[in-house]
């Protein structure tokens, strides 16, 4: 009976410790990621071609989920503006949502199914073919040839394509309020434009992006690296991928809007 | 794929990424409309600020002429110290007046500055000498109680 209990508490432990040591690990593998970026700056053509399948290619799904929710929040936003005859209002909301939290948050959820879970099956895969270790062979460092470009177009994609969600779901919310349902164009845009600031909304939700987008990256990168090299290492890999950093995003979004929207 | 096709995509998402930045800026945010050009601060007490929050904006004839800086609490006098930002095009006269105004019945609380006769004009550092507070709703309604209560009261006195 005791003894049971004891290797109850036990396992817990073991779990705890493994999980901070795999903490440390990945902090370890980011740290050696930003020492290794200097060869990645140098040969710039790397990080442009993992610009191309990190954001190039997420353009499509970011584009028109950020239309559609941004439509969705326009009818939506009209039906219960509309009770208290507030209409005018709808550009204030539907772009202080989407700048502050659906545009930084979704398109990280976003890109973290769509370029993370790629990253991490790419470079698993890339361990399994023993491509990895056939690089270390030769004297071609992993890191700084695989790992630190594919870090560093994924961060600068992630911004842009936050950047991209937020400005199409307010054309969507203007296409649904003012062309569709007719929501008077002047005051729809003026009440927007004096609500939102610049340094208060924007910037924060850019900087929110930013934050996403090393998370997320940084996470794919390791699990990926971290992988056991066979076709079932890589899938669970890539699912904890997209779980973790899902996960990251959701928890790293509240602490950032707690800091950041505190109230004046 | 080729080397120039792919700079051509990524340069197109750079751009339309950075696009899509100042579209919020511009379009979305106050960065057009205020903080262009020079700017000069003047402060002014009142004893009450209502909902004043900071950048809410001044009016003078309902243009917006500036924006609430700061706003601070004088520990001598127990008043609210409201720094201004003027923009520098639109110059007033030294004995302007501000009062605290709410657009529409619950809408947000603005600083209205109304222009005076002096022919010198405000400068930097200068304080407004003639300031209204907000009205505060509950005193108006308490005030009206009182009122009316009087005037029942007036006829059967009689």
């Amino acid at each position: 009976m005791i003894d049971s209990l004891l290797e109850h508490i036990r396992g817990i432990g073991r779990r705890s410790i493994d999980r901070v040591w795999r903490m440390g690990v990945a902090a370890r593998f980011f740290m050696l990621v930003l020492l290794h970026s200097g060869p990645s700056f140098r040969r710039f053509h790397l990080i442009i071609r993992e610009i191309f399948t990190a954001g190039v290619l997420s353009l499509i799904i970011i584009l028109v989920s950020g239309l559609f929710v941004g439509m969705v929040l326009g009818l939506q936003g009209y039906e219960t503006l509309q009770t208290y005859g507030a209409e005018e209002s709808l550009g204030v909301l539907v772009s202080l949502s989407l700048v502050r939290e659906l545009g930084p948050v979704v398109a990280a959820l976003l890109f973290a199914s769509r370029a993370g879970s790629a990253i991490t099956a790419e470079i698993g895969l890339m361990k399994a073919t023993e491509q990895i270790a056939a690089m270390e062979m030769m004297a071609v460092d992993p890191i700084a040839r695989v790992v630190a470009p594919r870090f560093w177009g994924a961060v600068i994609s992630m911004p842009l394509l936050a950047a991209l969600f937020s400005a199409m779901g307010v054309f969507g919310g203007y296409l649904v309020g003012v062309v569709l349902i007719g929501v008077d164009e002047g005051s729809f845009w003026s009440q927007m434009q004096a609500a939102v600031d610049f340094k208060e909304d924007i910037l924060n939700g850019v900087i929110k992006s930013v934050v996403f987008g090393i998370a997320i990256t940084i996470i794919a990168l390791f699990e990926g690296y971290d992988a056991p090299p066979t076709a079932e290492g890589v899938s669970r890999a890539t699912t904890r991928t997209v779980v973790t950093s899902s996960l990251a995003i959701l928890g790293l979004d509240f602490v950032l809007t707690a800091f950041m929207f505190r109230g004046v | 794929m080729q080397r120039a096709t792919l700079d051509l995509w990524v340069g197109l998402f750079v751009v339309a990424g950075i696009v899509a930045v100042l579209f919020l800026a511009l379009k979305v945010g106050n960065l057009g409309s205020y903080d262009n050009g020079e700017t000069y601060v003047v402060k002014a007490s009142f004893d009450n600020i209502g909902g004043l929050k900071p950048r809410a904006p001044i009016k003078s004839a309902g243009v917006v002429v500036g924006r609430v800086v700061e706003i601070g609490f004088d520990p001598k006098s127990y008043e609210a110290v409201v720094t201004l930002s003027l923009a520098a095009r639109y110059q007033f006269p030294k004995d302007s007046s501000a009062a605290i105004m709410t657009s529409g019945l619950l809408g947000e609380q603005y600083i209205s500055l109304e222009a005076g006769g002096d022919e010198k004009m405000l400068a930097s550092g200068d304080a407004l000498k003639i300031t209204q507070g907000a009205v505060v709703l509950e005193n108006l309604i308490g005030q009206f109680l009182y009122n009316s209560g009087d005037k029942e009261k007036e006829p059967a006195a009689e």
